[in-house]
């Protein structure tokens, strides 16, 4: 059973306290997106209703195409499993304005909270897991600045590192199992598509 | 260091992704593309990026044209499957993408291990809605990518060029 302490929608409202249009947020599908959405919709946030295992991809790519705005990845332990091979990707480009922040419930939360890889394990047939480290795991890629937050305490440090750290910052935050209300930003991709690029470029 | 001086299909194609102001590319390791791609990496006006799997290559595409940057991804028909369920969401955020494929288990293969993602190729992309251009003789290629990157960057489409085994050469592993 996780001892996480952590809430995560008023940790994501503080991490995207005061956004300007300097920061750039993708959201990964579930949990993650209701979060950010809950934060405030803004056209600078990308989130996404599938594409699972791509959000850190996703948010490399914008981050080499927009090198003086910061890149914000927010998303969850299932999509970040998914995608662990980006990390490396990421590592290897060392993109300065890149954060990932993954909120580690370890729980596949939209489809019934079945336990991810980074449960513990040996705790009984339907809930263990592997015990696996994303934090580690980020370092082993090649991303050096990786850490592991876990109490109120650390937070104020998280917010300044995602937002202003040079990248890439690779932020594991462990959160609790809570059930939480859907908060839903426009579903139509090429709409969000659209008002992301006429609010950063000007055009859609 | 190999550089290869003649004249080359790969040359053409890396002169088409300058036209086109392509500041991405993507890319697995791959013997059919590896002149392109050196040619990219050694272009100060070109980013490339080395995958782990071809579909983080979708992903970084549709990241890149979030941020207003044009990118191509080069892959194997083998790596193709590997990018499926990603290539919808061309159709989902309607995004132009930029493929180009060396095709393997297509024309005289020699390792039966290609010939079932080879074949599917054409057929899985189709399924996805990917444009397909397919292209069999250097004379062509050119023109090709060109259409492509056009259907792509001006007209909002996924499109892949199959570079196909006729145009590559067959590998034989030394077989007669």
């Amino acid at each position: 059973m996780s001892t996480a302490t952590l809430r995560r929608r008023p940790l994501v409202k503080t991490i995207l306290e005061g956004a300007t249009d300097d920061l750039l947020v993708i959201a990964g599908l579930g949990s993650s997106n209701w979060d950010v959405t809950e934060a405030g919709d803004r056209p600078l946030n990308m989130p996404l209703w599938g594409a699972m295992g791509a959000t850190v991809a996703m948010g490399l790519g914008l981050a080499i195409a927009q090198p003086t705005k910061r890149v914000l990845v927010i998303t969850g332990d299932g999509d970040m499993l998914m995608g662990m091979g980006s990390l490396a990707t990421v590592a290897a480009q060392q993109p300065h304005n890149l954060a990932i922040c993954v909120l580690d419930n370890e729980k596949f939360g939209e489809t019934g909270n079945q336990a991810t890889h980074t449960s513990a394990r040996n705790q009984g047939p339907t809930d263990s897991g592997a015990g696996a480290d994303l934090s580690v795991i980020a370092r082993g890629c090649g991303i050096a600045d990786s850490a592991t937050i876990r109490g109120e305490a650390e937070v104020a440090q998280l917010v300044a590192d995602l937002r202003r750290k040079s990248g890439p910052v690779f932020r594991l935050v462990k959160v609790m199992v809570e059930k939480l209300e859907f908060v839903m930003p426009p579903q139509d991709g090429a709409h969000l598509k659209d008002r992301f690029r006429q609010a950063l470029l000007g055009q859609a | 260091m190999n550089a290869p001086t003649a004249p080359d299909w790969r040359d053409d194609i890396f002169a088409v992704l300058q036209a086109h102001e392509i500041k991405q590319v993507y890319h697995v390791p791959d013997a059919g593309h590896s002149r392109l791609i050196e040619s990219c990496q050694r272009s100060n006006a070109m980013r490339t990026l080395a995958l782990t799997t071809e579909e983080e290559g979708v992903a970084l595409a549709a990241g890149a044209w979030l941020g207003g940057q044009r990118s191509v991804l080069l892959m194997q028909s083998s790596g193709v499957g590997n990018t499926i369920n990603l290539m919808g969401l061309t159709k989902t955020m309607r995004l132009p993408l930029l493929t180009l494929i060396t095709m393997r288990g297509d024309y005289g293969e020699f390792n039966s291990w290609q010939y079932p993602m080879g074949q599917g190729t054409p057929k899985v992309l189709e399924a996805m809605g990917v444009l397909l251009y397919s292209v069999d003789t250097a004379e062509e290629v050119k023109a090709t990518v060109d259409a492509a990157a056009r259907s792509a960057f001006n007209g909002g489409q996924a499109v892949a060029v199959l570079l196909r085994q006729k145009l590559i050469g067959i590998k034989n592993f030394g077989k007669k």
